[in-house]
């Protein structure tokens, strides 16, 4: 088990260093440099003065080099111009060149600055994080309940009527993205003009104009459940299909076993097969599952946070991208990247816990 | 007045049409649809037990429902010019988003009277763009998911079969690409600025060279032994497949058939790029599922080569759960080109296709809801269709 772990985490290690390579020599390429200098120096720019902009600001040379001042395995450039002014990238504006770190990337805890939000990397991911945190949460505590519900109910006996409204439901929500769902429920819940809202306002069931906050800008400070809802449930729709099919594939399968049929010949009733028998071996497949929906969850959270003005990570990428913001970009890439990496790690390891069956070498 | 009007009886010119004339209306502009809808399912039923598993489809009600779906999207993409009742990037009138059955101003002689869903921001009619956006998504959504296809299995065969060195590098580089969040490669790869650097095109030469190189590898192991076939069917792959190449991945088609708006190419090869790892993993698992049965031993002991079995023994055993995946996958790419537009990446801002019209229409959505609901149900009711079909198809082939 425990080589197993080590050997999975000397995968992932380099699995991430070929990930922000890549996300960095992506976010690197000369035009995207060009439009950096053009946005941080003047617009009118020749390309000779580009050029020289880009070399006093440590973004020439080799990529591979850059990368490893990035990350802080190479020492940080360090120009001295004519006037005798030496600047560094591990230079502060007021410091001392003497006695400024040689190293200063990533390992060193050195994010960069965001060009868009002007704040360092790590503090506009930190605070982004934690309010994609709860989203994530929330979604999470809505999601993986229902769906295993859906699944377990529709699952313990197929075929039946309720497996059939429940499957039916199921493949209709997994066949509707986020950025439909999304649109849809606002429609129908958040909007002034139409769905259920001026029907609830005419009638006098609600104060304000709509049922739902069609923004969740305001649940930045306060959740509550009007201005969180929807981007919950609009994330929490696509996954539940998905999950759902998955843990009623695993139930039936393990309602066709021959210890069921044991059980049940025994005299054993049938919610106690179920709950006692079942759902235990039916969870193994559903948890990987689950542990690998995250990574589309972070799909979901992009769209949403977009489509809802929600100031999360989600947002932060986009506007990241949109802006040219290539530290952001890489800061966020990094933390996509590591995120998706340990769910695949943890999913692994947790099936083994749930499986006695498997064996790893 | 009632006498000039042309068509519809219930309909006054000059009024906005009510939801029952707008249905009315739009069932009689697909007119073609349901005319093909109906000589397929009428055919598709009369030779059903001659037609294997697409004809097994016929006794399954969710796959007939899933089915008819999809074919009235893919009818509607065929037949879109004679359904469209406008050009879908005329701005008719100065009008915002004018209300679903609202009259066109200044209606000319055999124009459409009506903005049968309405108008968008521009006053474009919604209609004729989820039309036409139709004829987009089914065009790229089903060639990239083959594309994908294509790459995933002449990669998958080897390293299932073959297993070893080779395959721990091409797990590795499969799980590198899964690894990374969807959105995030899709803002790195799609933009105007790589464009510029011309990775896309080296990406598309390298993937669109794997079709090639399967063709050109099925015909030559099945066919080697006479040289003469040989020589015709891996010629004809050749000609065909390098001129196609030659369009679609430099657009240098010398006679100018092949070709593909650079756009169009950054956004089809992320999408084949997407898709194709997950493709390979399907693939592998089943071959090294398939390579321990008794008829791969036997083609094995009669001498046969590597490639032939797994492209002739292994991959027409593997079809069915691979024709399943192709559903859902076609399903899941319309989900990714719709995110790709819900972005703004890698289209134009005129472009009709689904994403990028729910994209342009979710800034008014709370006061103006049509120009996004109409293109949001389209998608959901195509992709419903795929899983539904898939659905149906799995469940037929497990029955033998």
């Amino acid at each position: 088990m425990l080589a197993f772990v080590i050997r999975r985490l000397g995968v992932m290690l380099v699995t991430a260093l070929v990930l922000t390579f890549v996300v960095f020599f992506l976010t690197n390429l000369p035009p995207n440099l060009e439009k950096l200098a053009r946005s941080e120096g003047s617009v009118r720019m020749t390309d000779a003065a580009v050029a020289s902009w880009l070399e006093e600001h440590g973004h020439s040379g080799s990529v591979f080099f850059r990368y490893a001042e990035w990350l802080g395995a190479a020492p940080g450039w360090v120009i001295t111009d004519e006037k005798g002014v030496t600047r560094g990238k591990c230079i502060g504006q007021r410091d001392d060149p003497a006695l400024a770190p040689r190293y200063c990337g990533v390992f060193q805890g050195n994010w960069g600055v965001s060009t868009v939000f002007k704040k360092t990397v790590l503090f506009s991911l930190g605070k982004s994080m934690a309010a994609t945190g709860w989203l994530m949460l929330a979604v999470m505590l809505v999601m993986v309940p229902v769906a295993l519900l859906i699944g377990v109910l529709a699952g313990m006996r197929e075929g039946s009527r309720t497996d059939r409204v429940l499957s039916t439901f199921s493949i209709t929500t997994s066949a509707t993205p986020e950025y439909v769902s999304g649109v849809i429920l606002v429609v129908l819940l958040a909007s002034p003009s139409t769905g259920l809202s001026p029907l609830l306002a005419e009638w006098g069931w609600i104060g304000s104009k709509t049922l739902f906050m069609g923004t969740a800008t305001s649940a930045m400070d306060n959740i509550t459940f009007w201005n969180f809802g929807l981007p919950v449930g609009t994330i929490a729709l696509y996954g539940v299909g998905y999950i759902a099919r998955m843990t009623r594939a695993s139930m039936t399968e393990v309602m066709t076993q021959q210890y069921i049929r044991t059980a049940r010949l025994k005299g054993v009733g049938f919610r106690q097969v179920v709950l006692r028998h079942a759902l235990r071996n039916a969870m193994i497949a559903p948890f990987t599952v689950i542990m690998l929906q995250f990574p589309y969850l972070l799909n979901g959270v992009v769209i949403v946070e977009t489509l809802f003005n929600y100031k999360g990570f989600g947002w932060m990428l986009v506007t990241a991208a949109g802006n040219n913001d290539i530290e952001m970009l890489l800061g966020a890439s990094v933390v996509a990247v590591i995120f998706v990496l340990v769910t695949q790690l943890i999913s692994d390891i947790g099936y083994v816990f749930l499986n006695p069956r498997i064996r790893l070498g | 007045m009632s006498s000039l009007i042309p068509e519809s009886g219930w309909a006054d010119m000059s009024e906005p049409l009510s939801w029952a004339a707008i249905f009315g209306l739009m069932a009689k502009q697909f007119w073609p649809v349901w005319v093909a809808l109906a000589v397929t399912f009428a055919l598709s039923f009369r030779f059903k037990r001659r037609l294997g598993l697409y004809g097994k489809l016929f006794d399954s009600p969710v796959a007939i429902i899933g089915f008819a779906l999809v074919m009235f999207w893919v009818f509607t993409a065929l037949f879109a010019n004679m359904i469209m009742t406008f050009d879908p990037l005329a701005q008719l009138g100065s009008v915002k988003n004018p209300l679903p059955g609202a009259v066109v101003p200044e209606g000319a002689e055999g124009q459409y009277k009506w903005f049968l869903l309405g108008g968008d921001h521009l006053a474009r009619d919604v209609f004729s763009r989820m039309v036409m956006g139709a004829r987009q998504v089914l065009i790229i959504a089903p060639a990239a998911t083959t594309f994908a296809f294509l790459v995933g299995i002449t990669l998958g065969l080897p390293a299932g079969y073959i297993g070893g060195r080779l395959d721990t590098g091409l797990s590795f580089l499969a799980n590198l690409v899964l690894a990374f969040p969807v959105i995030l490669l899709f803002y790195l790869l799609v933009t105007p600025e790589i464009r510029n650097t011309g990775i896309p095109v080296v990406l598309a030469a390298v993937l669109f060279l794997i079709p090639v190189a399967f063709f050109v590898i099925l015909f030559q192991s099945r066919f080697h032994t006479s040289p003469n076939k040989r020589n015709l069917y891996v010629g004809i792959t050749l000609v065909l497949g390098l001129w196609a190449y030659s369009g679609l991945a430099f657009n240098a088609d010398p006679l100018g058939v092949w070709g593909m708006d650079p756009n169009l190419l950054n956004v089809f090869v992320s999408v084949v790029f997407v898709n194709a790892p997950t493709v390979f993993r399907i693939v592998r698992g089943i071959v090294m599922d398939i390579k321990s049965r008794d008829y791969v031993a036997a083609g094995q002991t009669r001498g046969e080569k590597g490639w032939y079995i797994m492209l002739w023994e292994i991959l027409p055993n593997a079809r069915g759960p691979l024709i399943v995946d192709y559903c859902l996958r076609i399903g899941y790419t319309t989900i990714l080109l719709g995110t790709l537009g819900f972005f703004g990446l890698g289209v134009t801002p005129e472009s009709p296709d689904w994403g990028s019209t729910i994209n342009a229409g979710r800034k008014l959505l709370s006061m103006v809801p049509h120009p996004a609901v109409v293109p949001a149900l389209a998608l959901m009711s195509l992709v419903l269709g795929l899983n539904l079909l898939a659905d149906g198809l799995r469940e037929e082939s497990l029955k033998d």
